[in-house]
């Protein structure tokens, strides 16, 4: 360990080192009641180190011999992680304390997961990746069964667990394959062992390591336990779900395929662009049929997986910013989403039919007309920024020449359109009067309202993440 | 100075009204719904004043971009406006029927607040395709404008306008996004979105070989084909017509003339701007199917018009059968047909703007678009059966109304291109005659002898002040038709010339290979 290696991981450590406290604070004092001043502290906390993250400036730094790095990359992936994670926590406040689920390990276990979101993002070696994973990974079994007297709730814990320990165990598998092939688990060295023809092993490796990590990000066919998990969590923990660790798991991947395996681009561009095709029509298509509009999401969810992966699969630096621009996008469509749904309710039980919007744009018609945005948006429409998040990942693959891959894309677009209009014409055009409560608590309006603004304004230059964006590809992909 | 963003000016305008409208008008009681109609009058009114300027300031001699504006936007995309001879007339169509929209829907009292909102947002996205000089911006207009016309339908349509918006928003939408990944591919092939520029570059039109299919024209062939995807839908073509008939029967009255005298021309425009131009190579090799489909589309949506019982759906077959005439006329690639395409859209937006009105009054008396439900209004309704009489001669096309010189324009131009298609577009002349007659005997002529109908009142004020600008401008335009012509002529020159030359040199190229093939 060199001396200067714990400054470059500092707001892990600090992260890390504040998240042992509270638990020691929680736990010696007067616990769930110091749950919502943890909360809070957590959420500053995340806002704080993103702009600290955000002022660090350009360059590159490694430490641990190479297994962190820390460079524009990481810094864009980290700023997009701790801004949603923050947004989804104050989101969560109100809902948890009224259904009396708020108990002071949940800030702290999501503290612990954006910690391993934030490794994940900097790995520069298998083990580190695998570190990274875990302590997210674990931290959100159990968020994900927090109403321990729900059926579904453990049920969807469970099935996350035993599924996302599957999917470790063969990312570990292909990893180390990889080890075996390459001589080391530093992604430095994999680079200069894999190039030009790929052994038979390596290729094995890679893609038990590609069917690990799409596991993660819920892309098609390893997307089976995120309707499930989606519908069984607790709803502000399915935000966080769809929106910080999304972006981590696209991180990771960018991470592996580019800094690990970037000089066989050719093999895992395949993979990518079918993963891709599969999410983009699976998630379309099974999204028609639902009537939960948290497995509904899970659906949208997988789609917009797909789009990512497009960008990724171009295998270009275009591509990466192009991933990097539509997971920011995707994410602060999903917070605004969130927020609507962690509001509706009905004599102040949660609603997750989708029937019970009938005519809420009657109820509230600038609630309504938020959600219309954002669903516009999701669906990828002009002239909503959501559009540009498509137009980027599209262009990144027609320019690599997968033009076949776009067709299928904007097709896939099309179907998905179907069912974001659905809901829309249940608030606009539906038979019957809505029954959900009125209003929402300042907090959640604002999300909602906040981010369908920025999907609206946006539209004049994207808030300069393009720049951002560009930078953060330039400096992993060579 | 100010003219230096005058098209920016008259774009937003509508939609800076809609956002005040949606941020500070408050309430849902009379006052602020009056509000709301006056506000959406105002504005819609100060953009056809603005737009005014822009047809003033207009050198109808220059065949180049004028009142163009640049600034640089994300991604290396320009934020570019600017009209020539083809686009500017379709600017001031717009700007001068949305007024009478506003008008026509001042009795709607369901969510007024909102429906204002929508028009004036689909102002703005219409505006902003026809003065769009960046294929992404075009996009992004093009397609915006589903958003508004889908809530239109969705929200204040008739029984079944569920079914219609979602028939209307996906089929359009996947025949645009089609079109999305060949602007995609323009850009990477080019280099660049802006559209003065790809005007003058040529597409690559080497015969292409894909999966043992040889395409001729190439390049050209593939990106031509997602455009007409796109166009033919929204013009519509046959046999891509059919989400018309049913958005235009759901939709509001306000919302037909919208759909009929606006968003169908964009199909039009988007041939003449992209097509025509950009892919000459594929769009001589593809012109005789084009031509032959618009023959079909004449003669089969005029047949088919001939039987419909809804007024609403006979008048929007009779507008496929028009817009046949508009797509046989750009495919001729000759000064007249051309000439007569642009012609035939500005005086099917005024004719089958007014054709919708009509319906649209006495829908508003009876609430029954039947055919059967009426007969016999002429004596109680001479103001509206002269009214209507002028626009059924018109939609015929009668000489000295503006539908007359339209058709014979085209049909001039397709004569010279394919003489077949020109005998048999000309049968639905006839066969136009004859549904447009039949409906205004069956509606207008006889007694009055339905007992429903014996109260009916003739049109008011406000109805007769919408009619007075559209019976003006039809009759205007049959009389003195170069107004338009001589506005649109010089761009078209310049269009057909360049259009001419590279077929010209494709046929060339063909022939050495062919020689050089031989030796």
């Amino acid at each position: 360990m060199q001396p200067g290696d714990l400054s470059v991981i500092l707001p892990e450590i600090v992260l890390s080192v504040y998240a042992m406290g509270a638990l020691l604070i929680g736990v010696y004092t007067t616990k769930d009641k110091m749950a919502p001043l943890i909360l809070w502290i957590t959420a500053a906390l995340f806002v704080a180190s993103a702009f600290w993250i955000g002022a660090q400036g350009g360059g590159t730094d490694t430490a641990f011999g190479g297994m962190f790095v820390d460079d524009a990359f990481a810094r864009f992936a980290k700023i997009t992680i701790l801004l949603s994670a923050a947004a989804i926590l104050v989101m969560s406040e109100g809902y948890m304390t009224r259904r009396d689920l708020l108990r002071f390990e949940y800030p702290i276990l999501i503290a612990l997961a954006a910690v391993g979101m934030m490794m994940m993002v900097s790995a520069g070696d298998l083990i580190a990746l695998y570190m990274g994973l875990e302590l997210q990974s674990l931290s959100l079994y159990v968020v994900a069964s927090l109403r321990r007297d729900s059926v579904k709730s453990t049920e969807a814990g469970l099935k996350y667990f035993v599924l996302g320990a599957l999917s470790s165990g063969l990312l570990l598998y292909g990893a180390s394959l990889v080890y075996g092939f390459t001589g080391t688990t530093a992604f430095a060295g994999i680079i200069e062992a894999a190039q030009g023809e790929t052994s038979l092993g390596l290729l094995f490796g890679l893609a038990f390591v590609l069917a690990g990590l799409a596991f993660k990000v819920s892309a098609a066919p390893f997307h089976m336990w995120t309707p499930d998990v989606y519908e069984g969590s607790p709803t502000p923990v399915t935000a966080f779900f769809a929106t910080a660790p999304k972006v981590a798991a696209m991180g990771l991947f960018a991470r592996v395929v580019h800094d690990a395996f970037g000089g066989v681009v050719g093999d895992w561009q395949q993979i990518l662009a079918f993963l891709s095709v599969a999410s983009m029509f699976l998630g379309a298509v099974a999204a028609i049929g639902q009537t939960n509009i948290k497995r509904l999401m899970a659906y949208s969810s997988i789609a917009h997986m797909g789009y990512a992966l497009m960008g990724l699969a171009a295998g270009s630096a275009f591509g990466v910013q192009a991933m990097l621009v539509y997971m920011a996008i995707y994410v602060t469509m999903n917070i605004g989403t969130f927020a609507f749904i962690l509001a509706m309710e009905k004599d102040g039980q949660p609603v997750v039919e989708i029937a019970a919007l009938s005519q809420y744009s009657s109820r509230d018609p600038l609630k309504a007309l938020a959600l219309l945005v954002l669903l516009f948006s999701l669906a990828g429409v002009p002239p909503l920024v959501g559009f540009f998040g498509k137009y980027y990942v599209l262009l990144a693959a027609v320019e690599a020449g997968l033009v076949w891959l776009a067709v299928a894309g904007v097709i896939a677009s099309v179907i998905g359109a179907f069912y974001y209009l659905r809901i829309v014409y249940l608030m606009y055009f539906g038979a019957e009067e809505s029954e959900l409560d009125q209003g929402a608590s300042p907090v959640l309006w604002g999300a909602l309202v906040g981010s369908a603004a920025i999907m609206v304004l946006g539209v004049a230059n994207l808030f300069g993440i393009e720049a951002a964006a560009t930078a953060a590809a330039a400096t992993l992909v060579n | 100075m100010v003219l230096d963003n005058l098209l920016s000016i008259v774009t937003f305008i509508p939609l800076i009204a809609a956002a005040i409208m949606a941020l500070l008008l408050r309430g849902e009681d009379e006052a602020a719904q009056k509000n709301a109609k006056w506000l959406a009058l105002a504005a819609t009114s100060a953009t056809f004043l603005a737009s005014l300027f822009v047809l003033t300031g207009f050198d109808a001699s220059n065949p180049d971009f004028q009142f163009v504006e640049e600034r640089e936007w994300i991604l290396g995309l320009t934020y570019k406006m600017g009209v020539d001879g083809i686009s500017v007339l379709f600017v001031m169509l717009t700007t001068f029927l949305m007024p009478i929209v506003i008008l026509a829907c001042w009795d709607v009292t369901h969510r007024i607040k909102e429906y204002m909102i929508a028009f004036l947002v689909l102002e703005t996205l219409m505006l902003g395709v026809f003065t769009a000089l960046d294929l992404v911006l075009f996009y992004l207009f093009f397609e915006g404008g589903l958003i508004p016309m889908f809530l239109i339908i969705g929200i204040w349509g008739g029984k079944e306008r569920i079914y219609a918006s979602f028939k209307f928003f996906l089929y359009t939408f996947l025949g645009s996004v089609l079109m999305l990944v060949a602007m995609i591919a323009m850009y990477v092939d080019a280099g660049t979105t802006d559209i003065p520029s790809l005007l003058n570059h040529t597409f690559a039109h080497d015969t292409l070989s894909i999966a043992g299919v040889q395409i001729i024209g190439g390049l050209q062939t593939l990106l031509w084909i997602a455009f007409f995807a796109s166009f033919a839908v929204k013009m519509p073509m046959w046999p891509v017509h059919t989400w018309l008939p049913d958005a235009h029967v759901q939709a509001p009255t306000a919302g037909s003339v919208v759909l009929a005298a606006i968003l169908l021309k964009m199909g039009g425009y988007g041939f003449l701007r992209f097509s025509l131009p950009m892919f000459p190579v594929a769009s001589d090799l593809l012109a005789d199917f084009v031509l032959w489909l618009s023959a079909i589309a004449i003669v089969y949506t005029s047949l088919v018009a001939l039987m419909q019982e809804d007024m609403k759906k006979l008048i929007a077959y009779s507008s496929v059968a028009h817009m046949g005439f508009v797509t046989a006329g750009i495919f001729a690639a000759n000064q007249q047909g051309v000439d007569g395409a642009i012609f035939q859209m500005i005086s099917h937006g005024f004719i089958s703007g007014a054709l919708f009105l009509s319906v649209g009054v006495i829908y508003d008396r009876m609430h029954t678009r039947e055919i059967d439900a009426y007969g016999g209004l002429v004596n109680r309704m001479p103001a509206y059966a002269a009214v209507f009489m002028l626009f059924t001669m018109a939609n015929v096309g009668l000489p000295g109304t503006s539908g007359f010189v339209g058709e014979f324009l085209t049909l001039i131009g397709m004569f010279q291109a394919n003489t077949w298609v020109a005998a048999v577009a000309a049968t639905g002349v006839i066969l136009s005659a004859a549904y447009a007659l039949w409906l205004y005997r069956r509606v207008v002529m006889g007694d009055l002898i339905k007992e429903s109908l014996k109260s009916i009142t003739d049109m008011t004020t406000r109805e007769r002040a919408i009619f007075a600008p559209l019976i003006v401008m039809t009759i205007l335009l049959g009389v003195y038709p170069s107004l338009v012509t001589d506005i649109i002529g010089p761009s078209v020159e310049a269009l057909l010339g360049d259009y001419q030359t590279a077929v010209a040199d494709f046929a060339a190229d063909t022939m050495v290979a062919s020689n050089e093939g031989g030796n």
